[in-house]
C-alpha cells in the first residue's frame, strides 16, 4: 500500500522535478540543433514509458496487494500481449534510433567549406593552431618537438611556414562558419568539451581525430578537458571567443606564424652563437 | 570425483571431520558461497567509504584537507573497480551463483568441488593484491576505473609507479580465479541436473547466472590479455597501446601503439560485464517477484529467451562506449543500432515482471519491497541508457554526471537492490534464522528513497554539462551556485543511505544469533532449494536420495491444488492444473 503509494509520488516528483530544475542544457551556441531535437524526442519517449510502467507498477501494487481471501489469477504466458508489447517497443525503439542516427549522419558528414582549426591537448593546457592563408596546416610530428617548437612543426614542410600558432589557452572563431576541429594529444587522452557546442571529440596521442560545427551565438564559451588526463584534468580549461568576422580578423593579425617564429629563433643571439662558435658575433650578449 | 558428487550414491561423498576442512579450505560450495560474499561485502563496503569521500569532496570542496587530486581520482577509480569486479561480479556469481545453482538444480555440489575452493582462494588473493595497492608509495592507481593508456602508466596519474601495477596483477588473478567458478557453474548447469529438471524447467535465477557465467567465460580474456599488454608497457617497453609521444616535456621512447586498440579490448569485455552484473539479478528478482506475488513468472519461456538473446548481443555493442573515442565515426550507426535493439528484449523483461504482479497475490515482505524498488530504479536506468545509447545524443552527454547517474542507477543501485532482496529472501534458508521485519523495512525505506534523491539531480547536471572525474568545479560561467547546492544535498543523503546501511548489518548479525527461528519454507517457494531434508541443507544438500523434479519451479496459486504452491518434487497430480514444461 504504502509502498504502491510511494511510487507514484516519485513518478510525479520526477515530473516536478523536471519542471522546475534549474538546470537544463546550456543556450547552444552551433548548428547541433538536430542534436538537441533528438535528445529532446528520446526523452519524450522515455518519459512515456517512465511514467506509464511505473503507475502501472503502483496499480499493480495498490489493487492485488495480498489480503484475506484473495488468490493470484493463474496465466502461465500470454503469447498474443507479449508480441504486441514487442511491436510497440519496437516502434518506439525505432521512432528515437531514426533522428539519433539523422543527426549522426551530419556529423560525420564534413562540409566541403569548412575551415580547418587545429586543437592540442598536453597535460594539463590547450593549445590551436590555425592553417593560415593557405588554407592547409602544415605536417607536425613528436620527434620534431623540442621547448621552441611545442606544436612538433615540420620545419621542412612549407605548407606550415604561414600556420599561425597559439600557446594561450584561448582560442577565437569566426561566427556562422563551418569549422572542422583537428585535435591531436602530445601525450595522453583529453577531449575537448565546449557544452554549448554540443559537438565534441577525444584527442588521441599518435592519431589526429576530429569533428565540425558551426558557431551561431558570439561569446566566450569555456572548454572542458572531458577525458580523464591525470591529477590537472579538472583545472585543463580553455576558453573559445566566437565573434564576428572583422574582430576576429583583427585577432588573427596579432598572432604570430611559424615561419615568423623560425625567423626570431634564427634571429636570436643564442642560436647564433651556437652555430658561429669559430666565429663569434660581435655584439652578441 | 566428479561422477561422485552428481550420483545418487551418498556413503562415497567426501565429508571433511575438522573445522578448518568444513570452514575454511572448504569444497562446500554453501561455504565457499558464504566465503565468497563476505570477502565481497568486505571490499564493498572499503568502496562505500571510498564513494562517501568522494561525495564529501564533491559536496564541500576546499573543506577536506586531506583529499587532494590525487586522492579523489584514487578514490573515484579505486571505488569504480571494487564495485563492478570486486563486489558485483564476485558477489553476484561468486556467491550467489555458488549457493543456488545446486540447491536450484538438484546436485549434492558443484561439479568440481576442488577448483571451486580454488577459486574462492585465488579471489581472495586478487582482493589482497587490490588492497595492497593502499599501502605502497604513490598509492593506488588513479587512472579511472577504465584505466585507459597512455594516461594509466605515465606520470601526472597518481599511482603510476606502483598501484597501476599491482591493479593490472589483481586483474589478471581474479579472472584466473573467476575462470575456475566460472567453468564450474556452466558445467554443473549443463551436467549435474537432478532427473526431471529440464533446463526449460530452471528457475530463473540460475538461468540469469549461467547465462552470465558464460559471458564472462567469453568477455574476461579480452581483459585479461588488455591487462597483460598494458602491464608488458609499463614495465617491460612495450608499446602494444603506446604511441610515439611527448610526456612533460620528455619522450619515453614508445612508439606506434594505439591507445584505442586498449579501449576495444576493455570494453569488449567491460560491456558483456554489465549484463554479467545484470543478468543474475535479472534472474533472481523474477523469483523473488514470484513467490511474494504468488503467481508463477509471467511468459517463463520468453523471460529465458530474453535472457539468452541479451546475452548474446552485449558482446555486439562495446563500442557504444566509445562514440567520441576517436573511432572511425561511422562505426557509430552500426553500435548506435545494435544497442538499442537490445532495448527490446531487456523491455520485455521489464513487462512480465509487472505483469507477473498483476492479477497477483502480494505480499510486501522486505525481499519482495526491494524487488519493487529494483524495477522502479530499473526503468530509470534503463531509460537513461537510450540516450546515452543513440550515438548522437551520447555527444553533448557523454563523460558528464548524465553518465554517472545513469550507471549507477542501471548496474550500481539496481543490482545492489536485488542483491539485498535476495539476501532477505535466503536469510532463513542459508542462517536457519528470521532476520528483523522492522529493521529490514527502515533499511529498505531509507536506502531506496535516499538512492533516488542522490541520483536524480546528478541527470539534470549531466544535461547542464557538469564533468565527471572532476576533482573541483571551480569557477565556471555555466554552472550557477544552484549546481553547488544540488551537490551538498547529494553528498548530506549518500551519507544518510551510507548510514542506513549499518542498520542492515546490525540486522544480520543481530538475528544471526538471536533472531527466531525460521520454518523451512517460510515464503512457500515451489522452487527446490526450498526442499532440503535438513534446515539449512548440510553438506551434500540432499541426504540419501537426490530429490526428483516433476514441475517446473512456478507453480504458485494452481486451479485445484490444496495450496497455493507446488513444489518442484511433488509428483503430478489430478486434482491440480498441471503446466506442461
Amino acid at each position: 500500500m504504502r509502498v504502491a503509494i510511494v511510487i507514484a509520488l516519485l513518478v510525479l516528483g520526477s515530473i516536478l522535478f523536471h519542471i522546475f530544475s534549474p538546470w537544463w542544457m546550456t543556450p547552444i551556441a552551433s548548428n547541433w540543433g538536430s542534436i538537441d531535437s533528438a535528445l529532446m524526442i528520446t526523452l519524450y519517449i522515455c518519459a512515456i514509458a517512465f511514467v506509464g510502467l511505473n503507475l502501472f507498477l503502483a496499480l499493480a501494487l495498490l489493487k492485488f496487494r495480498a489480503r484475506a481471501g484473495h488468490k493470484a489469477h493463474y496465466e502461465p504466458e500470454n503469447v498474443r500481449l507479449e508480441k504486441h508489447l514487442t511491436l510497440w517497443t519496437g516502434i518506439g525503439i525505432a521512432a528515437l534510433l531514426a533522428p539519433g542516427l539523422l543527426a549522426w549522419n551530419k556529423y560525420v558528414t564534413i562540409p566541403d567549406k569548412a575551415t580547418v582549426i587545429e586543437a592540442t591537448g598536453q597535460q594539463w593546457q590547450w593549445g590551436f593552431r590555425l592553417p593560415g592563408p593557405d588554407g592547409v596546416l602544415g605536417t607536425a610530428a613528436v620527434a620534431h618537438m623540442s621547448p621552441e617548437n611545442p606544436f612538433g612543426m615540420n620545419p621542412r614542410d612549407p605548407y606550415g611556414r604561414d600556420d599561425i600558432l597559439i600557446e594561450t589557452n584561448e582560442l577565437h572563431m569566426p561566427l556562422g562558419k563551418p569549422v572542422k576541429m583537428v585535435l591531436r594529444s602530445k601525450d595522453v587522452l583529453h577531449d575537448f568539451f565546449v557544452p554549448e557546442f554540443r559537438a565534441r571529440m577525444n584527442l588521441v596521442p599518435g592519431i589526429v581525430t576530429y569533428f565540425w560545427m558551426t558557431p551561431t551565438r558570439t561569446g566566450t564559451f569555456e572548454i572542458l578537458c572531458a577525458q580523464l588526463c591525470g591529477v590537472g584534468h579538472y583545472q585543463m580549461r580553455g576558453t573559445v571567443v566566437v565573434e564576428k568576422q572583422a574582430a576576429f580578423d583583427a585577432w588573427l593579425a596579432e598572432q604570430t606564424t611559424f615561419g615568423q617564429q623560425l625567423a626570431q629563433n634564427e634571429a636570436s643571439p643564442a642560436t647564433q652563437l651556437a652555430r658561429a662558435d669559430a666565429k663569434p658575433v660581435i655584439g652578441a650578449r | 570425483m566428479a561422477t561422485v558428487t552428481i550420483a545418487d550414491d551418498h556413503t562415497q561423498f567426501y565429508h571433511p571431520k575438522t573445522w578448518i576442512g568444513k570452514y575454511v579450505w572448504s569444497q562446500d560450495h554453501k561455504v565457499i558461497a558464504i566465503q565468497y560474499a563476505l570477502t565481497a561485502i568486505a571490499i564493498g563496503l572499503v568502496a562505500l567509504v571510498l564513494s562517501e569521500l568522494m561525495r564529501l569532496q564533491l559536496g564541500f570542496p576546499d573543506t577536506f584537507h586531506f583529499i587532494q587530486p590525487e586522492n579523489y581520482l584514487q578514490f573515484v577509480t579505486m571505488h569504480g573497480m571494487i564495485m563492478v569486479v570486486y563486489l558485483l561480479t564476485a558477489l553476484l556469481l561468486g556467491g550467489f551463483g555458488n549457493y543456488l545453482i545446486p540447491l536450484m538444480v538438484g546436485a549434492r555440489d558443484m561439479v568440481f568441488p576442488f577448483v571451486n575452493m580454488l577459486s574462492y582462494w585465488v579471489y581472495l588473493l586478487a582482493v589482497l593484491v587490490l588492497v595492497s595497492s593502499f599501502f605502497v608509495p604513490g598509492g593506488p592507481t588513479g587512472a579511472g576505473w577504465t584505466l585507459y593508456p597512455p594516461q594509466s602508466i605515465l606520470e601526472g596519474t597518481p599511482g603510476q609507479q606502483y598501484g597501476i601495477i599491482l591493479m593490472l596483477v589483481s586483474l589478471v588473478l581474479f579472472i584466473v580465479g573467476f575462470t575456475m567458478g566460472g567453468l564450474n557453474y556452466v558445467v554443473t548447469v549443463l551436467q549435474a541436473r537432478t532427473k526431471g529438471m529440464t533446463l526449460m524447467r530452471m528457475p530463473c535465477s540460475v538461468w540469469g547466472i549461467f547465462v552470465a557465467a558464460i559471458m564472462a567465460l567469453l568477455a574476461f580474456p579480452a581483459l585479461f590479455v588488455a591487462c597483460i599488454m598494458t602491464l608488458l608497457d609499463r614495465i617491460a617497453g612495450t608499446s602494444f597501446f603506446m604511441p610515439t609521444l611527448m610526456s612533460m616535456g620528455k619522450n619515453p621512447g614508445y612508439e606506434g601503439g594505439s591507445p584505442i586498440l586498449f579501449q576495444h579490448l576493455f570494453w569488449f569485455f567491460g560491456h558483456p560485464e554489465v549484463y554479467i552484473v545484470a543478468l543474475p539479478a535479472f534472474g533472481i528478482v523474477s523469483d523473488l517477484i514470484s513467490v511474494h506475488a504468488r503467481k508463477n513468472i509471467f511468459g517463463y519461456r520468453m523471460m529465458v529467451w530474453a535472457i539468452v538473446i541479451i546475452g548474446a548481443l552485449s558482446f555486439f555493442v562495446w563500442a557504444h562506449h566509445m562514440y567520441v573515442s576517436g573511432m572511425n565515426p561511422y562505426f557509430g550507426f552500426f553500435f548506435a543500432t545494435s544497442t538499442l535493439i537490445i532495448a527490446i528484449p531487456t523491455s520485455i523483461k521489464v513487462y512480465n515482471w509487472l505483469l507477473t504482479l498483476w492479477r497477483g497475490n502480494i505480499h510486501l515482505r522486505v525481499p519482495m519491497l526491494f524487488a519493487i524498488a529494483f524495477l522502479f530504479t530499473f526503468i530509470h536506468g534503463g531509460l537513461s541508457g537510450l540516450f546515452l545509447g543513440n550515438v548522437s545524443v551520447d555527444v553533448p552527454l557523454s563523460s558528464t554526471f548524465f553518465v554517472v547517474a545513469h550507471f549507477h542507477m542501471v548496474m550500481g543501485v539496481s543490482p545492489i537492490l536485488v542483491i539485498f532482496g535476495a539476501i532477505y529472501h535466503w536469510y532463513p534458508l542459508i542462517t536457519g534464522r528470521m532476520y528483523n521485519e522492522f529493521l529490514g523495512r527502515l533499511h529498505f525505506w531509507i536506502t531506496f528513497i535516499g538512492v533516488y534523491v542522490i541520483y536524480l539531480p546528478m541527470h539534470y547536471l549531466g544535461f547542464l554539462g557538469v564533468p565527471r572525474r572532476y576533482y573541483a568545479l571551480g569557477e565556471t560561467a555555466f554552472i550557477p551556485h544552484s549546481a553547488h547546492v544540488a551537490n551538498q544535498v547529494i553528498t548530506v543523503a549518500a551519507l544518510v543511505v551510507f548510514v542506513a546501511q549499518g542498520v542492515f548489518f546490525i540486522n544480520m548479525i543481530w538475528s544471526y544469533f538471536w533472531g527466531p527461528k525460521a520454518d523451512p519454507n517460510p515464503w512457500g517457494a515451489a522452487s527446490l532449494e526450498w526442499q532440503t531434508p535438513d534446515h539449512p541443507p548440510k553438506h551434500g544438500n540432499w541426504g540419501d536420495k537426490l530429490p526428483v523434479v516433476y514441475r517446473w519451479a512456478y507453480d504458485y496459486s494452481v486451479p485445484g491444488a490444496a495450496r497455493d504452491f507446488i513444489p518442484q518434487n511433488v509428483p503430478h497430480d489430478e486434482s491440480a492444473k498441471y503446466h506442461k514444461t
